[in-house]
């Protein structure tokens, strides 16, 4: 990510302190994770400690430092997607992308990750690919809804 | 500034507003036990081995003295029963992740705490913030922060900082309760990082 779309979204922000988190999560929405010269550059213009950023975004899990692929896939493993079988559409997703939660693939396409809950159990087992939620999925559904996304 | 008269264990102890219980405690000569406290640095309350009993509207309550500011006729007992009690507590808990610290087996064999109550996890850090704080409060350098949450919460060393600036200072070293050590472990790893990373243990 350059430095030029850092400044802007610090400067929308009026380059103040108290929009860290606000600055954090735009570069994270757009850039997909939080490189080091990111935090760097953020820290310098809004004059807080690297200390304190690196803090936040290890806090949060909203926030990655690692690469993160271009879709993310949310796959419930609460108490309701569980006991309606989020267990076998988990593995299925594994299996087709071929990484483990908290992964991302090769070719930066897709990361997993399990949620506990996305707040519709009515529709579990709940899979969520870029905050699109997929409900009632089977194991046999999920390949379907994982080629849409390039 | 107005001058409050409060009771510490028994002793009339004068005090000024603004105080906490902690430093009235301390003036009066009465020593209540702290790992997290320095006082160059803002109360923290990260520690609560310093937890103190006070009489609040004709009840008692277990308070936090090295936050808790001194009231008018606020009666205080820093040694009780259930004071004691939860100090022993804390410290077993403590001792789980800090088990050799000398300041922590002193204070454990005062309360009578067992290291060996809890299953042992030895970070040796107990989180108190001491390094973090004084690096960012008195030398503003802002070298060492924690990073993670929780049970995976430890201290860690911006490299690019800690290169120019620790050599000449290591003052955080003497301040750590556990041992001098550990934050010289936490700066070495920074600074030269394992040959493989990702192949060492998480702490």
């Amino acid at each position: 990510m350059e430095n030029e779309r850092i400044d802007q979204i610090i400067d929308k922000h009026h380059g103040e302190a108290s929009s860290l988190i606000q600055v954090l999560l735009e570069i994270q929405c757009e850039n997909h994770w939080l490189p080091k010269e990111a935090l760097v550059r953020v820290s310098e213009k809004l004059r807080v400690p690297l200390t304190r950023i690196q803090h936040i975004a290890t806090f949060y899990k909203a926030f990655s430092l690692v690469p993160k692929g271009r879709h993310e896939i949310h796959i419930c493993v609460g108490t309701a997607c569980h006991v309606r079988g989020a267990t076998r559409v988990l593995d299925n997703v594994q299996d087709l992308l071929g990484i483990k939660p908290g992964e991302t693939d090769l070719d930066l396409k897709f990361s997993l990750e399990t949620v506990n809950c996305v707040g519709c159990c009515a529709l579990g087992p709940v899979m969520d690919v870029d905050g699109k939620i997929y409900g009632n999925m089977a194991p046999s559904k999920t390949a379907d809804v994982i080629k849409n996304y390039e | 500034m107005r001058e409050i008269l409060l009771q510490i264990d028994g002793k009339e102890v004068k005090a000024r507003e603004g105080m906490t219980v902690l430093e009235a405690a301390q003036s009066a000569g009465i020593s209540i036990p702290t790992l997290c406290h320095h006082e160059k640095l803002e109360p923290y309350g990260g520690c609560r081995i310093c937890i103190v009993e006070v009489e609040v509207r004709g009840g008692t309550q277990i308070v936090v003295s090295c936050v808790y500011l001194v009231e008018k006729n606020l009666v205080v007992r820093t040694r009780s029963e259930k004071v004691d009690r939860i100090r022993k507590m804390i410290l077993e808990l403590l001792l789980a992740h800090a088990p050799d610290a000398f300041e922590l087996q002193d204070l454990a064999k005062e309360y009578g705490a067992d290291k060996d109550r809890f299953e042992k996890e030895a970070s040796f850090c107990i989180h108190c913030g001491l390094c973090v704080r004084y690096c960012a409060e008195v030398k503003k350098k802002n070298a060492v922060g924690f990073v993670d949450r929780g049970t995976r919460r430890e201290i860690s060393f911006i490299p690019e900082i800690a290169s120019k600036e620790c050599w000449n200072c290591k003052e955080c070293f003497p301040l750590c309760p556990t041992e001098a050590l550990q934050a010289a472990f936490v700066l070495t790893k920074a600074l030269f990082p394992p040959p493989h990373p990702g192949s060492e243990p998480r702490g």
